[in-house]
């Protein structure tokens, strides 16, 4: 019966006009825009208003007037942010801690998943896997402060050990020259399990037989990581980095904003901080400034996505699209 | 445990293991051994110290395991009331937030998922586009006070609940899991699409929908963000919201600190140091208990994500 129904619409489809056919498919998919209606609508008002809630950027804005009528500024807010004394201190602060971040986290998640793969003892490796994937499950909240007992200048454990070593104990949290160490290893110690995970499921995929006919040519394990192990994670690494290279522009708000102090806001104050700070806690949330400022933000972040994904493309093949 | 998380099982090994392979393996082992001592010792360390009576930490006595064990910073941790309503209304707002989370993911992955949809190039650039722009902080915080939703629970419940990733994620599961004989099938026998979605595929997801309950029930269990700035009235704050205002801003009720005993208040700092490491527990206690049993599943979901579709 179905077979007699596709035969006929195959040979009678030539007779009707593209027009119809399009329409005639629509109606039949009614059923599946009945299921997309609500994430559409959804989106269009939590993800496509803000984004033209961007455009009080360009704005002088004040509630009374709301975004449509506020009037126009052009490219105030951004003169503003580029004339700003703190452009250059926030703009440095974001992306040496973005990439300091980076390029911590990424070599150790691939030395994780590699040293777990070639571990015999199958019983040891599921250990370490699970308790070095554990402190991801910690929130920030918690795991900033478990940080500050730590490194507590007083009580801190750390601290406890410099000091019975014989050396000057070190006030981790309350000087600005090693937030960003504490704030980097400290992301390692949490994040380097998990990252890990993704590594590992690819090498999981690497075909055995290349590994055999590598030990048959007398290759040594170490050989093999390099001329086998590595090339293959090499399209996981590049997308990875894709993904990762977008937020380069951006530190987490959660993690940093707790870290912040009087004493380290020098290195500590990133866009994100500013902004919550300029445009929603201040004494006169300048709404429009910080609107400008997180515009800025995203536009070089989707500029640097683009820009690797196309490189990454020019070079190795590997893509997101 | 499920074969995909055993990774390797079948990885060749040579019968003779020469000298850089030994070297490979005692190498292997030391780093990961050092690795794993680094990543649990402040665990323990900070378990050990919420069991360890005040004395004992004030005088740095605790290094590895509890000394003279009480269970008093506990004690005084329950006497806060609002640790016990933030407790309460994270449940409320992980419960409710995941709901939407998972409604709006399974009714966007699939008709994407179906090649035969319509402008599906369209819908899909629409969905995803939102991964690569949106409108930030100050246009979400006026959005969300334009609907009047600040200072309600709605507003750690409703707004900017879709996330494009997960949903790629869920769309190359049901593209690849759901045969599409079964769609055939079911269309001859006259089934429309949203009962197939519902009587088929649905039931047909359970695992990517686990992952994505998990995923999701985390975030919301774990951010502070949203509750920081939609949310000014503590009766309504979450639990890490109130966390952080008795780890970072010190408010500690008196009442909470009487139960530690003397006043002073070179003892108050020092007795409010030692509740930290008490509430740190408390604080995470709920997600750990749970890890053990979870972990797998998110293993699992990182696996779906890695497939691209």
């Amino acid at each position: 019966m179905m077979r007699n129904l596709n035969n006929m619409q195959e040979t009678t489809l030539p007779n009707i006009p593209l027009r119809h056919r399009i329409l005639n498919n629509v109606k039949r998919a009614w059923g599946l825009y009945l299921l997309l209606l609500i994430p559409v609508i959804y989106v269009f008002i939590f993800n496509y208003i803000p984004m033209y809630g961007v455009s009080i950027a360009f704005k002088r804005y004040n509630i009374k007037q709301g975004i449509i009528g506020s009037p126009w500024v052009g490219l105030y807010h951004f003169e503003r942010f580029l004339g700003n004394s703190k452009f250059y201190e926030i703009i440095r602060n974001t992306v040496v801690l973005s990439v300091y971040n980076l390029l911590a986290e990424f070599p150790f998640s691939i030395l994780l998943a590699i040293g777990l793969t070639h571990m015999g003892n199958k019983r040891y490796r599921k250990v370490v896997q699970m308790v070095t994937y554990a402190p991801y499950f910690l929130s920030t909240v918690v795991m900033v402060a478990l940080i500050s007992q730590l490194l507590n200048l007083r009580f801190g454990v750390i601290n406890r050990l410099i000091a019975s070593l014989g050396f000057d104990t070190i006030n981790f949290m309350g000087q600005a020259n090693t937030f960003r160490h504490v704030y980097v290893w400290s992301g390692v110690w949490q994040h380097v399990g998990y990252g890990a995970i993704i590594y590992i499921s690819a090498l999981s995929s690497v075909d055995p037989q290349i590994h055999e006919a590598a030990i048959v040519d007398g290759a040594s394990i170490w050989r093999r990581i390099w001329n086998v192990d590595i090339p293959s994670i090499l399209p996981t690494i590049t997308i990875m980095l894709i993904l990762r290279m977008g937020s380069i522009m951006g530190v987490g708000f959660e993690k940093t904003y707790l870290m912040q102090n009087a004493t380290n806001i020098s290195v500590s104050e990133v866009i994100e901080t500013y902004v919550y700070r300029v445009g929603i806690i201040a004494q006169r949330p300048d709404f429009s400034f910080g609107t400008a400022i997180g515009l800025f933000q995203n536009v070089i972040s989707l500029v640097l996505v683009i820009a690797t994904n196309f490189i990454s493309r020019r070079i190795s093949d590997n893509g997101l699209w | 445990m499920d074969k995909t998380y055993v990774i390797n099982q079948n990885r060749p090994r040579a019968i003779h293991c020469s000298i850089a392979d030994r070297s490979f393996h005692i190498t292997n082992y030391i780093v990961l051994t050092i690795f794993l001592i680094i990543v649990l010792y402040p665990l323990i360390y900070v378990l050990s110290c919420s069991f360890s009576s005040a004395m004992a930490v004030i005088s740095n006595r605790v290094w590895l395991w509890p000394v003279d064990i009480t269970l008093d910073s506990y004690k005084a941790v329950f006497e806060h009331r609002l640790l016990m309503t933030g407790y309460g209304n994270a449940l409320i707002y992980m419960a409710a937030g995941t709901c939407v989370n998972i409604l709006l993911l399974l009714l966007c992955a699939y008709p994407l998922s179906r090649k035969d949809l319509p402008g599906r190039a369209f819908f899909t650039f629409y969905f995803i586009f939102t991964m690569f722009f949106n409108g930030g902080q100050i246009p979400n915080y006026i959005l969300v006070n334009n609907l009047h939703m600040l200072n309600t629970r709605w507003a750690l419940i409703i707004p900017f609940a879709f996330s494009a990733y997960n949903m790629i994620i869920v769309r190359t599961y049901f593209s690849s899991n759901i045969p599409g004989e079964l769609l055939e099938a079911a269309q001859i026998d006259g089934c429309s699409d949203i009962k197939f979605f519902a009587g088929v595929v649905i039931p047909l997801s359970k695992p990517v929908i686990a992952v994505m309950v998990l995923f999701h029930s985390i975030g919301h269990w774990n951010g502070y963000m949203r509750a920081l700035l939609y949310l000014n009235n503590s009766e309504l704050y979450p639990l890490q919201l109130v966390l952080r205002d008795i780890l970072f801003l010190a408010n500690m009720p008196e009442e909470v600190l009487a139960q530690m005993g003397d006043s002073k208040l070179e003892e108050m700092t020092n007795v409010m140091e030692l509740l930290k490491y008490a509430v740190i527990v408390v604080g995470s206690l709920p997600v750990l208990i749970l890890y053990p049993f979870i972990q797998k599943y998110f293993v699992k979901g990182i696996m779906i994500g890695s497939v691209k579709g």
